[in-house]
């Protein structure tokens, strides 16, 4: 009974599964092979490839160029962009010491309650404060960008496919409309408030190029600011407030596997010895 | 319920004597895991994957626990919380990053372990009721795992809740009351956060319950084996320690150092990105996508377009979303019935020429399943599932039996001894061994 019944479920969904195949087969043969190509699926890119550090098993951050991505987003992103998940203090992390995390902290104004009104006011940030957000709601942010809202940096490197390489096309990657794409599709537009850029996943950004010029921001350490320069090191600061765990979780990683390999080697040869009295033939 | 050879715990310090008197504790563990319990001697790594499913269970319910003294439950606060646990708490980022690969891990054990009992027939008779707690503990771990994964709050946590409860929509008349219910709302919020956080708490430990039923029925009949043939002396077995105990810590060490390079190498490498992007109830991500481990179910789900009506009318019998949930919680509930559909009375597909080839076809089914369950719902992923799909139930529901009624068995060897030793047992046992008679 149980087979019967069985038997006539499994020829039903089969059937059905077959049924639906045998229509979009249908499709095809009428209509041909339809691909939907829009200038997104054609002209869209990957990220460009980018080299940091922090890649690979053995990655750690380049401190130099990750301070040198914190200049950048102080003096150019945030003006748009929160850095939501980050506080003063873990700017001690990339080589500031307390004193220098403290003075940090105090350029920046950050919200307060004024101890004898109780009213909000401002006041300079300390250690302990997290970074401001540039705008008091996401209406107020809506109105200052053309209707889109810029993203909270803080988790970018891990929330785009791509990663920081995909930071580092879309900074860099602002352009005029190709021509070829022009041919193609005619009816594509980039309206008012918008910007050319094929990284980005419907090729227009809301966000007018930040980076425009090499020397936008004069590097501390010497380093020339070319805007490739900028847009790598942002990049480099963005994988840090991502995971600024990232350099431990390697440094942790290495001796937890190299043991584990060591230990089960152990294993297999206590293995082999217990088994030895079992006089397993292996044949 | 043990073989008559099997080793009797024997306390040997005073203090065990009198425990084992008011609660024999140590006997118990002795005679499931220890010296008590007689294995078939010929047992290959394939038989590691229950003891790793074990112990990946203890893994989650030990790195939950401490990820939920940190992690707050509210549909405002809980992505925060959960950065916060990856930054601020000491070790939070090593503890949600193993818990996180830690169900990628559960799943590739316990799939492995349920291929096993479909190559080796470990769901036939006397084992069946080992076999429906096993499908039993895997639904539950599909409920726990997708509930674990809507935690985070992110993108693909919201709209994945989103689209699994819209499942149940799908049924006629009590379809969206149902589902309101279960959500708490029209949408998942906070009353399907929170439910979804307390369930995810309780279900690990009612799967460890259910692991103890599945455990205790296995010892019944004693663990089966690769050639399928059963027990039939001492010389057949061996005690489960220190042989097993020894065969399953190597392949706990290698499992381990895979599992170790996944969380510390490359801990986000089977996550959606789109998961570390907060819920937004109003932004619906480019593609929505389940965890890894669901693909071919999504596949399957996806792949019933076409609904089910009386040919030249308008009457539609049963609508393409409604089949389309139906077979795809069928697909696991046809496991269910498999103990009756196979009927063949040689268990290891070793020794079954047309359904090891049938085996093999399934894997790949399931394979390209996947594929397409994780890729767009476009062409030619589309028609590629639905031909899949179609092998899939006919596999299990047509094949199976059909292959088991007529198919021509191999010859089994006579017992596991002749299988592994050959005929001469006394040469390969040794003079200590008694010989099978």
């Amino acid at each position: 009974m149980v087979r019967i019944i069985g038997f006539l479920v499994g020829l039903f969904f089969a059937v059905m599964a077959l049924w639906a195949f045998g229509t979009g087969l249908g499709t095809v043969a009428s209509q041909g092979y339809l691909k939907e190509t829009t200038a997104e699926s054609v002209f869209h890119r990957k990220p460009k490839p980018l080299h940091l550090a922090s890649d690979g098993p053995f990655g750690k951050f380049d401190y130099q160029q990750v301070q040198r991505g914190y200049q950048v987003y102080k003096e150019v992103c945030k003006a748009c962009h929160s850095l939501n998940h980050v506080a003063f203090r873990d700017l001690a992390e990339l080589g500031y010491d307390q004193a220098e995390v403290k003075a940090e902290a105090a350029q920046w104004t950050v919200p307060g309650i004024d101890p004898n009104t109780g009213e909000t006011t401002t006041r300079p940030g300390t250690p302990t404060d997290y970074f401001p957000k540039p705008f008091a709601n996401d209406i107020a942010a809506r109105a200052a960008n053309s209707g889109g809202i810029p993203p909270d940096l803080s988790l970018m490197a891990k929330a785009r496919e791509g990663g920081a390489a995909y930071i580092y096309s879309i900074l860099t990657g602002f352009q005029p409309v190709p021509a070829e794409l022009k041919k193609k599709f005619p009816d594509f537009q980039t309206p008012t408030g918008t910007y050319f850029n094929p990284y980005f996943a419907n090729l227009n950004i809301k966000m007018p190029p930040p980076l425009t010029s090499d020397g936008q921001v004069t590097f501390k350490d010497g380093t020339p600011s070319t805007v490739d320069e900028m847009a790598k090191d942002v990049a480099a600061f963005l994988v840090w407030t991502a995971e600024p765990t990232l350099a431990k979780r390697h440094q942790t990683g290495w001796p937890v596997v190299l043991f584990l390999i060591f230990a089960t080697g152990l294993a297999f040869f206590a293995k082999k010895q217990v088994w030895a009295n079992a006089r397993v033939r292996h044949d | 319920m043990s073989f008559p050879w099997a080793q009797h715990y024997e306390p040997k310090v005073p203090f065990m004597r009198w425990l084992d008197e008011k609660l024999p504790l140590p006997r118990l563990v002795y005679n499931a895991i220890g010296g008590g319990y007689p294995v078939p001697r010929n047992l290959n790594y394939a038989w590691n994957f229950g003891v790793l499913a074990g112990f990946c269970l203890v893994l989650q319910i030990v790195t939950g626990v401490i990820l939920a003294m940190h992690y707050a439950p509210n549909a405002t606060v809980a992505f925060d919380s959960t950065e916060h646990i990856m930054r601020d708490v000491n070790w939070g980022w090593m503890l949600r990053y193993a818990h996180a690969n830690g169900a990628s891990a559960f799943f590739v054990v316990v799939y492995l372990h349920i291929f096993r009992g479909f190559f080796y027939g470990s769901y036939k008779a006397p084992r069946e009721m080992v076999w429906l707690l096993g499908v039993t503990i895997f639904l539950l771990m599909m409920a726990t795992a997708f509930m674990g994964y809507v935690l985070p709050w992110g993108q693909m946590s919201f709209w994945g809740a989103k689209v699994i409860t819209g499942l149940f929509g799908a049924i006629p008349l009590v379809g969206q009351p149902l589902q309101v219910w279960l959500l708490g709302g029209f949408a998942p919020d906070n009353a399907a956060l929170n439910r979804f956080f307390s369930l995810h708490f309780l279900l690990p430990f009612v799967i460890a319950g259910v692991i103890i039923l599945h455990i205790w029925a296995l010892h019944i009949p004693g663990s089966s084996n690769p050639t399928g043939v059963e027990v039939k002396s001492e010389s057949d077995t061996v005690p489960f320690h220190p042989y097993y105990t020894a065969k399953d810590g190597f392949g706990l060490g290698v499992f381990l150092v895979i599992y170790c390079a996944f969380l510390f190498f490359m801990p986000n490498a089977l996550g959606h990105p789109d998961n570390y992007i907060p819920a937004n109830p109003i932004a619906t991500p480019a593609e929505i996508v389940p965890e890894w481990y669901f693909w071919p179910y999504y596949a399957i789900l996806r792949s019933f377009t076409v609904s089910l009506h009386i040919p030249f009318t308008n009457v539609t019998l049963i609508d393409a979303k409604l089949l389309g949930v139906l077979a795809m919680f069928s697909s696991i509930l046809v496991w269910f019935f498999l103990p009756w559909l196979d009927r063949s009375p040689v268990r290891s597909g070793h020794y079954r020429p047309l359904y090891r080839k049938f085996f093999w076809v399934l894997v790949v089914d399931l394979l390209i399943l996947g594929y397409c369950g994780g890729s767009r719902p476009e062409e030619p992923y589309l028609m590629i599932s639905q031909l899949a799909a179609a092998y899939y139930f006919l596999h299990f529901l047509v094949v199976v039996p059909i292959v088991s009624s007529f198919e021509r068995p191999e010859p089994l060897p006579f017992s596991i001894t002749e299988a592994v030793l050959g005929s001469d047992k006394k040469a390969v046992l040794g003079e200590n061994t008694t010989p099978a008679t």
